[in-house]
């Protein structure tokens, strides 16, 4: 995994409660063995307005000119709710998202980005609304510092938190499967131990 | 002497599991049974043939073709080349990895969380994961089971372990008893109306009280199913009689003293007395009727004697603009009562409603209307969850009882819950189906769907609209 250190990139506002996986990567699209090729799909049926998604729909935000360099979506309560398909960030990835602000988000979901290098940020209500203001009367750049957890944005700051160990893994970049390899004593040493209908 | 603390089964799982916690590491917790499918599989394999890396526990691991596979043929290409794909990718890793695959037309194919149960795979007091956020389902048996993607899915094959945060712990009490024709699909559906659909974000919830005691073993299926549509980590029943008696005797169950010595164990799961929980909410069983979804979320959902809701009966903002966003995809109008919306299309099966006694209900439903026919405006489709639970209930005649009336009877698979395969609804489709989300574009772009019983969804098939067959 790539690590994760500053980002500062353009936001694009989404101002939408619940924003489900099937609306981030509808399920057509996840008949692949690989882990590439999913952006080009990413909120296929706002984005598009015709089931082949070759026509853009100009009324969404994110296909509008000013937002097209977006790096940072700024997003509505509970994103990410539904299913656990790891798709959705690898195509919110892939389309150019390095960072995700909302006020809450589904707990797969969230796991899901943590594992793939793409940063949640959850901010209160009231910081998200900030946001969602700011944005809406000009183009909104932020400045995401993740090893001293603060968003700046000129005078403006706000702090946010991870997971100490989420929080390590994403500025190493941390390959997770060899980290646990090596506790492999410990884990066989807990296997010896469990009775013997399990 | 010491006293421990009260502890909920929760926190009884979690520390029959915890392999390690390590000063600023997250929790490794221990896997006990792995159950994957072709779709969100292929990239964990290729990370490990990428790093060199084996399967530690192939034994622990049970793969399914479940998710895009066809409803009316077991031929590996008959939903399309992308599925094939997959198909095929999934059978080539599990051969060189050594896991045991139900694959087309194999008799114990289904879907995972369907075959999980009757297999005897899924046993309490066990960490059951799958990369399919219904994996909740097995949190019936009281098995912590949880829904984890694909980088998960590739750390649990090369280490059989997850990193996992603990969840905080909320009950949900139903007291006393349903009333009569009321389904375990309308206790989870009421119970997520009151909750909203994010209501349990953070947390691991604890089904308990007399109405859940009451339910089957299927039944409890059916509620743990839909604990991510409220945002729940888990969902968890605790294990009782019926639970032993219903895993004794199946065909990976333990056997024997070992069988003996589990359920003595599986009887020290449940909540202590005084344990305490993080959020307590409570219903009466008495207070639930049959529900219909209205929205495009599962929290947006009402009894069927009710009206479709408008946007005035939301205070909060964000309530209030799901409400409009979902009545115009809906295509529905306030005060429209839910008897009078009309469907075309009817799905009975997914991995919350298509087990043996979910079709017995429907085909009993179908009964009740003596011959009457589907009416020819509407579709009915019912898909078996498992190969098995075709075969029984051909064996009882309800292939019969559905054909006789105009139902297709099809293959099982997970089918048009997700519309991955080719049972796919069209634009404007309206579908009464028992699966567990109705989100836009769910079944298919421009689709509407309505989560409904498979009672309501059997006399929606009939009667071509949503009927309060308790009236």
């Amino acid at each position: 995994m790539e690590k994760f250190n500053t980002h500062t990139g353009l936001v694009v506002p989404l101002d939408i409660a619940n924003v489900d996986t099937d609306q981030i990567i509808p399920k057509q699209f996840l008949q692949k063995t690989e882990r590439v090729g999913f952006g080009v799909h990413l909120f296929h049926d706002s984005r598009y307005l015709d089931h082949a998604g070759t026509q853009e729909n100009p009324d969404f935000i994110i296909n509008k000119a000013e937002y097209k360099d977006a790096s940072i979506l700024l997003a509505g309560e509970n994103f990410g709710c539904g299913s656990s398909r790891e798709h959705a960030p690898w195509a919110l990835q892939e389309y150019g998202f390095k960072v995700i602000i909302a006020s809450s988000f589904a707990d797969i979901f969230y796991g899901n980005c943590i594992n793939v290098g793409l940063l949640p940020i959850k901010l209160s209500e009231a910081e998200v609304e900030q946001l969602f203001k700011l944005s809406a009367d000009a183009k909104l750049t932020l400045k995401v510092d993740l090893p001293n957890n603060v968003i700046t944005c000129g005078e403006l700051s706000f702090k946010f938190s991870l997971n100490e160990f989420q929080q390590y893994s994403l500025v190493n970049g941390v390959d997770s499967v060899g980290w646990t390899l090596n506790k492999l004593d410990t884990i066989k040493a807990f296997e010896a131990k469990m009775p013997a209908w399990q | 002497m010491t006293i421990s603390n009260p502890q909920t089964m929760y926190e009884k799982l979690w520390q029959t599991h915890l392999v390690e916690a390590a000063d600023g590491e997250t929790p490794l917790l221990y896997v006990d049974r792995h159950l994957i499918h072709e779709v969100t599989s292929p990239q964990a394999f290729a990370n490990l043939r990428f790093h060199n890396r084996p399967v530690r526990h192939p034994e622990r691991t049970i793969a399914t073709m479940d998710h895009n596979i066809s409803t009316r043929s077991i031929k590996i290409d008959a939903a399309g080349e992308g599925a094939a794909n997959q198909l095929r990718a999934l059978a080539i890793n599990c051969k060189d990895f050594g896991i045991e695959l139900f694959d087309m037309g194999h008799k114990n194919q289904g879907i995972a969380h369907v075959i999980g149960p009757e297999l005897g795979l899924t046993l309490p007091g066990t960490i059951i994961v799958c990369g399919d956020s219904h994996t909740a389902t097995h949190g019936a048996f009281g098995a912590l089971a949880f829904g984890i993607g694909t980088s998960e899915v590739e750390h649990v094959f090369a280490t059989q372990t997850l990193r996992q945060n603990k969840a905080k712990t909320m009950k949900i009490e139903v007291k006393g008893q349903v009333g009569a024709g009321i389904s375990a699909k309308d206790i989870i559906l009421a119970i997520i109306g009151k909750t909203g659909s994010a209501g349990a974000t953070g947390y691991v919830v604890e089904y308990c009280g007399e109405a859940i005691e009451a339910l089957s073993m299927e039944e409890r299926m059916t509620v743990c199913n839909m604990s991510i549509e409220f945002g729940a980590k888990a969902g968890l029943i605790a294990p009782d009689q019926i639970t032993f008696d219903y895993v004794e005797g199946k065909e990976y169950s333990p056997k024997g003293d070992v069988f003996e010595q589990a359920v003595v164990d599986w009887k020290n799961l449940k909540s202590d007395t005084d344990a305490s929980f993080d959020a307590v909410i409570t219903l009466e069983a008495k207070d639930i009727k049959a529900q219909v979804t209205w929205g495009t979320n599962p929290g947006q959902v009402i009894s069927v004697d009710g009206a479709v809701p408008s946007p005035d009966d939301f205070s909060d903002p964000v309530e209030k603009d799901s409400c409009i966003s979902a009545l115009n995809y809906m295509g529905l109008t306030a005060g429209t009562k839910m008897t009078e919306i009309h469907v075309n299309k009817v799905f009975i099966g997914s991995c919350t409603n298509s087990r043996i006694e979910d079709l017995r209900a429907a085909a009993g439903v179908v009964q009740q209307y003596q011959g009457q026919q589907v009416v020819d405006t509407v579709e009915a489709i019912i898909v078996p969850g498992s190969y098995r639970v075709k075969e029984q209930a051909e064996s009882e005649g309800l292939d019969k009882i559905f054909t006789d009336a105009g139902f297709q009877w099809r293959l099982p698979g997970c089918s048009m819950c997700l519309g991955m395969n080719d049972d796919v609804l069209d634009e404007g489709d309206r579908c009464a189906s028992t699966s567990n989300r109705n989100f836009e574009g769910r079944q298919g772009r421009g689709s509407r769907t309505h989560l409904v019983s498979p009672e309501m969804a059997a006399a929606a098939a009939i009667t071509g609209h949503f009927v309060d067959l308790n009236a």
